[in-house]
């Protein structure tokens, strides 16, 4: 950390550095592999990349997933944004309980959640039908923290209650401070909260599997005993677009940080 | 209540009747939570002592059987061998990035693909490990081809605790490197400096200032990747199809046996279990925290 670190110092790290790497890669290079060789012959086939939208089953997954996700962003955002943005201006008091309640899905295990949610969900599907949509609602449950978390720290760069008094003595009503005057200015945090949804969204297992919901990844699974290199091919395509998502979220959050220490620097 | 409101610090312009009336428009989330959440937490709390209806501790007694016992101890032997791996090889990680350029292209890289390698786990995450090292994988035929035999002595392993510990650490590595990396940057340089200046070596450093200061986030990021690993279920559920070595597992073979009568019951026993372990961790990683966070301002 002080000055130029030794020689032997800078061939351990980069060895080591390298040894990561080659861990973290090398799964993802042999799925790249698997689902591109046929292996009596040896050769490269992309065949099995195209079951993605030939193979009916696997597309029509594909499709209850990217729903799940787009509802459960939209679940999302309309449950927690005003209710946080209220939360400032008005009932400061619920600060606490509302952080405590959003954060805690990450200590109650989401198979802690099914096993109990049965009974519930019985009563979702009583209303809605029997769809896989229901799983709307418990995954706006499990996105709680990551979304709290993203949208928080966009509100508390921003001044909410001065915006809205401003807002207010110039004669906006409240749906008008909400729409036209806060969500602007937290548009980073939303968009953040919205991507991680997405990604925690399209590799949901758990509830899918056990409720017997044939979402994407359930169905890759399923797949997988009868097409092996389709399933693959669809596992490695779904770990990328999420990994894009992923890497795009980290890229907003840092410059949205990056722009608020130039600002109180 | 709403009479000791108008006195409140906020200047509030309709009076007496604001202190109650802006709490109700917390009521869908409030709702929701409960619905989705905190009843079905409740349920299983409450289920686990139930049998027919009634109170009863067969639920529980059933969790100090064998079976259920030699699970819950692989769950731990898992999620503690996992957390540990993690930990030292996340903790070095980090240490290597951040030795650096502490704000350079490496530690950005690292942080960013981190937070997208932690989040990886379930059928992915099986499927490129069964790629990998099991029969025809990758590396495997890599390994057979140059030293003339199967390396891995056939592929049983990966879908047994070997496996899940290998596979396990691939999330919990960036996790370690995700939650401790913060804390390096409590490590300030200053502290290197005076020390060197008073004549300290890299070694004395380390072992008087730097270990001693690292030691309660190093802990208590260890207990994060325990919860974390406690938790899981996705991964080792495709990796392994049958079977119930641990506690995840039995939940989902007691949930899903419609054979058997009265494991439902079983399954709300295993998920109270559960919960209390991951509570109780989480519980004292807070706890911990709030201790270390004392040291790194």
């Amino acid at each position: 950390m002080t000055g130029s670190p030794s020689v032997g110092f800078r061939v351990f790290r980069a060895v080591f550095l390298l040894a990561c790497v080659a861990f973290f890669a090398l799964p993802l290079v042999a799925m790249l592999d698997f689902s591109t060789k046929i292996p009596a012959t040896g050769e490269r086939t992309f065949a099995d990349w195209q079951a993605l939208v030939t193979n009916d089953s696997l597309r029509e997954s594909i499709i209850v997933s990217v729903e799940l996700a787009v509802l459960t962003v939209a679940g999302m955002v309309l449950l927690l944004v005003p209710t946080m943005i209220w939360v400032r201006l008005r009932v400061p008091r619920a600060t606490r309980l509302v952080e405590f309640l959003c954060l805690l899905p990450l200590t109650i295990p989401a198979l802690v959640i099914v096993v109990g949610i049965k009974n519930v969900m019985a009563w979702v599907n009583y209303y809605i039908g029997d769809t896989p949509l229901a799983l709307t609602f418990p995954y706006i449950i499990l996105v709680l923290p990551f979304s709290y978390r993203a949208i928080d720290s966009a509100l508390s760069a921003i001044d909410v209650k001065t915006l809205s008094e401003a807002a207010r003595s110039l004669g906006a009503g409240w749906p008008t401070v909400f729409v036209r005057i806060v969500l602007p200015n937290i548009v980073g945090g939303v968009l953040g909260a919205a991507t991680i949804t997405v990604a925690l969204v399209l590799g949901e297992f758990t509830f899918g599997s056990l409720l017997n919901y044939q979402t994407m990844p359930v169905e890759i699974a399923a797949i997988y005993k009868v097409q092996a290199r389709a399933a693959v091919a669809a596992a490695l395509a779904s770990i990328i677009l999420i990994a894009v998502l992923l890497m795009l979220l980290s890229y907003v959050s840092r410059d949205r940080r990056t722009r608020e220490g130039r600002a109180t620097a | 209540m709403a009479l000791t409101a108008t006195g409140s610090d906020t200047p509030t312009r309709t009076g007496r009747r604001l202190s109650v009336g802006p709490s109700l428009a917390l009521l869908p989330f409030l709702v929701f939570v409960g619905i989705f959440l905190i009843i079905p937490t409740v349920t299983v709390i409450v289920q686990g002592f139930l049998e027919n209806g009634r109170f009863s501790l067969s639920n529980i007694e059933t969790l100090f059987t064998g079976t259920v016992m030699r699970a819950l101890w692989k769950s731990v032997v898992l999620s503690a061998s996992t957390a540990l791996i993690g930990a030292v090889i996340g903790a070095i990680a980090s240490y290597l990035v951040v030795s650096g350029n502490p704000d350079g292209l490496l530690r950005r890289g690292a942080v960013s693909l981190s937070g997208v390698l932690a989040q990886f786990g379930g059928v992915t995450l099986a499927f490129a490990w069964i790629t990998t090292v099991g029969l025809g994988g990758m590396l495997q035929r890599a390994l057979e081809a140059a030293f003339g035999y199967d390396v891995f002595g056939g592929s049983g392993w990966l879908y047994d605790m070997p496996g899940l510990i290998l596979v396990y650490s691939y999330f919990q590595i960036p996790l370690m490197v995700i939650v401790f990396l913060p804390a390096l940057n409590g490590l300030r340089p200053q502290w290197r400096e005076a020390a060197t200046n008073l004549g300290a070596s890299t070694w004395q450093f380390w072992k008087e200032v730097g270990i001693p200061v690292l030691t309660p986030p190093f802990l208590a990021s260890a207990l994060l990747l325990f919860a974390n690993a406690f938790a899981a279920y996705a991964t080792a559920a495709i990796l392994v199809s049958q079977g119930q070595i641990i506690l995840p597992l039995m939940i989902r073979a007691a949930l899903t046996s419609e054979v058997v009568l009265g494991q439902q019951n079983l399954a709300f026993a295993l998920a109270l279990e559960m919960v209390v372990v991951v509570a109780v961790v989480m519980w004292v990683y807070n706890w911990y925290l709030k201790r270390a966070a004392r040291w790194l301002q």
